[in-house]
């Protein structure tokens, strides 16, 4: 049998049919971590004996054989899983044992997965690096001197560097297409609403959407096909049918993108705004595009002003329904609680568990956040913030309907400026830290699905191709980038992005 | 005991013009909570009534129970609101232990109903209370302080929450200031609050128990001197929990504030405690100190929009309103709108109502629940319809009487045993043997012992002075312990006294 832990879901699935077990799929997946993450730390929980149990359980289920039953999947660690540990990268929540299971997570048991573990993350999703996570950094696996991206690096980076075969992540602002597009996998931000928030730890829940992150755009709709659709418990929740996903990518891996119409964002990454934006990146980006265009689609530059602002808009935004999301973690109920030694009052044990199980970025945020929405700034900051996401929702209409010409039916970017910097470069520069979402940031304002898939490589380092798409257009995001993906692996002749990393790893070792 | 100086309530208002305002949270009789699946029901073990939503578990989201909306937008549409067409939740932010989410889920500036008003009567004389809003939020856990003289939380030795009260659904009802109520005002204000407590009772929406919470009052009460063209600074009174509680609160409250302004002093506005034992309020804390809640809308929730033709549905399906019913009774019982005040001020319209409903005539209703049980509830102190009789009772002791099976008096001991869990008016006649004795042996001989007991009064009788059959009478009844007719006591004693 080949290497398990570099086969693609898809290729599972077949060996699963074909009688392998799950426990030996299982094992193999928990001998990569017990091998590679005490270098990646990508996980910050592993049970491989409650692992191996179920792997157990699901071989000697009737749906053996079928479907996901017997697939590991890892889970970031902001998704609630009832009786496993569940910190959101938090001090705060140290210890904590959820006594119930999020949506997504049940769905993915019911669905016969088998749960690997936990992934490690930015404090509350709060970063791009991973480095905010209270439990140590990650990294990445295609050069353990940077980071992996965030805030869903512990899950991008398990899965690039075979410690799983897919992974949840969330996105806010780009936490799923950042990670992803920074370590060569493919990750996609659903249409806001179109997967469940319940039982997410919430960052900010006007953005917050779950998604897949997996080795292929057909892996990722499988995953996406999992966990999607309507779910009464989360009132954000759209009540339509999932588009089908899994059959868009396997008809966009037949190549043809004849008479599809594709809008190149000029502010992200464009002429006249390209400040900030790695050549190796806009090379490997316009290349893709071209790509495109000789598959049959027709491609024009969309200027989409207000996309300006969106970083601005967000960074008031998310931090305001943060400060408010996180006003629950006060030591009362759950997790972490300082200073209840009988002669401190509430206020000060509130104070003391916040001030020692919060790290700084979260701090950060929570004070911009409150500050946004005190009595008197509110309109100033959180209601001008939310106009400006009016206009960034306006852009996007005015991109499908056309305006005054015809109008596209995606449209794309670099998915981040740079590829993957390195560990502490940005740490004590918020900005900096802040602009790796630059381009992430408006599909995430304006609840449109958006999808990362590999381009190429910059510097022997991923990078990503954002293809954005209206809302409930998730299919377009897979099509699109299955055709791409598939044109790319074609000329590489690999089964998939990841395989160069494979390669560059079996070349290290042997002139080791 | 409280060290406040106050001004005679008379006096106050020689200098004084009272404006006052209320705030009512009114808890919904939903089977479940606003947001989550759990139970309401009253009086449960604690914290057993939770889950991770309304425990506010990281991770969990609210979905909001379409039962309490409609019940909020029907008592809107009671008090003559506009309902928006567009509504949303608010979070309101504040560190509290009994809030599990760290905010109160609220409405703030897009409210689901607006510019209402209610018509009260004191006196005779109409006041109308307008109505600035009727919004829908959560109610919070409750905390209990253990270890305490006071169970308060200064001197306890820790505090216990119980979250089965967390997330129940509340309806606040806020008026606008009311002027104009000068000495009328601590009535006014319980009046207000006694209509708006009918009125949610005759929706169904709530059981409105003061005394377990399900109605609670803020009372607000500034002072402003008479003539003043600005209206002073007031002080709000939280949690006034029974109709009394209000007026006194509101009396206390101008007492206070008057002596305040007397000595030139400022009144602070702050929120202040009430204490029912000596009817005096205390302060909490005041505004300079307060919270900045920072509102904004809540979005885990979408916005609510009810359709017009939904909320045009539930108007006309809206049932009798108590004022429309006190008018419709007043003339059906053949009474004037005072003795109709009276009713209301004692509570007992439905009762009343209901004993009708179960035959009895409304004179008849009416001279038991404002006579006999009203003295009865009165030396118990409890509320008329917590008498441990029903209508339908009432209506039987009515026919009893009046087939002369009973008479008044042994109607009194009827009710004694009905009270005291015996049974139904017939049953307790039965079993205490109270019916009326007709003309037996035991009757002939109690009237000839009592003309042979008495032979002075007899021969009065006898001699013409029919007045003083009188006492004859009395002691036949008294020997019958009440049982005998005293009509055909005294037919029996002309028949022996006079014929002759």
């Amino acid at each position: 049998m080949s290497d398990l832990p570099s086969m693609n879901v898809d290729e599972l699935q077949a060996a699963l049919a074909d009688g392998a077990t799950s426990v030996d799929v299982t094992r193999a997946y928990l001998d990569r971590i017990a091998a590679a993450d005490g270098e990646l730390g990508a996980y910050l929980h592993v049970d491989p004996e409650a692992a191996l149990a179920r792997a157990a359980e699901m071989d000697s289920a009737g749906t053996r054989g079928t479907g996901l039953t017997g697939i590991p999947v890892a889970l970031k660690d902001v998704v609630v899983t009832k009786g496993v540990p569940t910190t959101s990268g938090s001090k705060i929540l140290e210890g904590w044992k959820p006594p119930y299971d999020a949506t997504v997570a049940a769905r993915l048991k019911a669905a016969g997965t088998v749960l690997l573990g936990k992934t490690n993350m930015d404090e509350f999703a709060m970063g791009s690096s991973t480095e905010n996570s209270a439990y140590g950094v990650t990294r990445n696996p295609w050069d353990p001197q940077r980071i992996p991206g965030g805030s869903s690096g512990g899950s991008s980076a398990a899965v690039a560097g075979g410690l799983a075969p897919w992974a949840i992540g969330t996105d806010t602002g780009g936490s799923i297409r950042q990670p992803a597009a920074l370590t060569g996998l493919v990750g996609h931000k659903p249409t806001y609403g179109s997967v469940s928030r319940y039982g997410l730890i919430a960052f900010s829940s006007s953005l917050d959407q779950a998604g897949p992150m997996a080795r292929t755009v057909l892996d990722a709709a499988l995953l996406h096909e999992a966990i999607g659709g309507y779910d009464p418990l989360d009132s954000t929740s759209i009540d339509a049918p999932l588009p089908v996903l899994a059959e868009a990518a396997r008809r966009g891996a037949e190549g043809s993108l004849a008479g599809l119409r594709v809008g190149v964002v000029r502010e992200l990454g464009g002429e006249g705004h390209a400040d900030g934006y790695e050549d190796g990146v806009l090379t490997s980006f316009a290349a893709a595009v071209a790509r495109l265009e000789a598959m049959g689609a027709e491609v024009r530059e969309i200027s989409c002003p207000a996309f300006d602002l969106a970083l601005a808009a967000y960074y008031l935004i998310a931090p305001s329904e943060a400060s408010s999301n996180l006003a629950r973690f006060d030591g009362v109920r759950y997790g972490l609680r300082v200073g209840d030694d009988g002669a401190r009052d509430l206020d000060e044990v509130m104070a003391l568990t916040r001030e020692q199980g919060f790290g700084p970025e979260v701090k950060r945020r929570i004070i911009l956040g409150t500050y946004a929405l005190s009595s008197g700034y509110y309109e100033a900051y959180y209601g001008q913030a939310q106009k400006v996401r009016t206009l960034i929702s306006r852009d996007f209409s005015a991109a499908w309907d056309g305006g005054n010409g015809a109008g596209v039916d995606v449209l794309v970017s670099p998915t981040t400026p740079t590829v993957a910097f390195p560990l502490g470069a940005r740490v004590d520069d918020p900005i900096a830290m802040y602009a790796a979402d630059l381009c992430t940031l408006p599909a995430s304002l304006a609840g449109v699905p958006a999808i990362s898939v590999p381009c190429g490589l910059s510097e022997g380092l991923p990078v990503g191709f954002q293809i954005m798409a209206p809302a409930l257009a998730d299919d377009r995001c897979y099509r699109v980038a299955a055709a791409l993906e598939a044109a790319l692996t074609d000329e590489r002749g690999d089964r998939g992005f990841l395989d160069q990393l494979a390669a560059r790893a079996a070349t290290t070792e042997g002139a080791a | 005991m409280s060290s406040d100086r106050l001004v005679d309530f008379d006096e106050v208002l020689t200098r004084y013009e009272p404006v006052i305002g209320l705030e009512t949270h009114v808890e919904l009789g939903t089977a479940s909570k606003m947001f989550c699946g759990c139970s309401t029901t009253f009086g449960a073990e604690p914290n057993t009534q939770t889950c991770p939503v309304c425990l506010g578990l990281p991770g969990s989201l609210p979905v909001a129970n379409e039962v309490g909306i409609e019940s909020t937008i029907r008592i809107g549409l009671a008090l003559g609101c506009r309902i928006a067409t567009w509504s949303r939740f608010a979070r309101k932010n504040y560190f509290y232990p009994d809030i599990p989410k760290g905010f109160q889920t609220t409405q703030y500036d897009e409210p689901l109903c607006t510019a209402g008003h209610l018509d009260v009567e004191v006196d005779g004389e109409i006041y109308r209370v307008e109505i600035e809003r009727v919004h829908l939020e959560e109610d919070t856990g409750k905390n209990l302080h253990v270890g305490g003289a006071t169970g308060r939380i200064h001197g306890a030795d820790h505090s216990l929450i119980d979250y089965n009260r967390a997330g129940i659904p509340l309806v606040e009802i806020v008026t606008r200031p009311i002027p104009g109520a000068g000495a009328k005002a601590p009535e006014v204000a319980r009046a207000y609050v006694n209509e708006l407590r009918e009125i949610v009772r005759a929706l169904g929406v709530s059981d409105v128990k003061m005394e377990q919470g399900s109605l609670r009052c803020d009372v607000n009460v500034s002072l402003a001197p008479i003539g003043s063209l600005e209206w002073g600074t007031r002080s709000e009174t939280k949690n006034v929990n029974s109709l009394r509680s209000v007026e006194r609160a509101v009396r206390y409250e101008m007492r206070r504030q008057a002596a305040v302004l007397d000595e030139d002093g400022r009144v602070v506005q702050e929120t202040r405690h009430f204490h029912e034992d000596t009817g005096s309020t205390s302060p909490g804390r005041s505004k300079e100190e307060a919270t900045d809640y920072r509102y904004f809308p809540e979005p885990d929730l979408v916005p609510v929009a009810p359709d017009e033709e939904w909320v045009e549905k539930l108007a006309a399906a809206l049932p009798e309103l108590p004022a429309a019913r006190r008018t419709r009774l007043s003339e059906e019982w053949g009474i004037a709108p005072t003795e109709m005040a009276w009713l209301v001020n004692a509570g007992a319209v439905e009762l009343v109502s209901d004993t009708v409903a179960a035959g009895a005539t409304p004179t008849d209703a009416r001279k038991w629940w404002l006579g006999e049980l009203a003295r009865r509830a009165n030396d118990a102190g409890v509320e008329l319809a917590e008498l441990a009789v029903t209508p339908a009772q009432v209506a039987e002791l009515v026919a009893l009487v009046g087939a002369g099976t009973i008479n008044d008096q042994l109607a009194r001991q009827a009710l004694d045993g009905v009270l005291a869990g015996e049974g139904d008016p017939a049953a307790v006649v039965q079993s205490r043997g109270l019916a009326v004795m007709g003309e037996s042996d035991e009757l002939v001989a109690a009237v000839d012992a009592a003309i042979e007991g008495n032979p002075d009064v007899a021969d009065k009788v006898r001699g013409g002075k029919v007045a003083a059959i009188g006492a004859l009478v009395g002691a036949v009844m008294k020997a019958t312990r009440g049982k005998a007719d005293a009509a055909t006591v005294k037919r029996m004693l002309e028949e022996r006294l006079t014929a002759g």
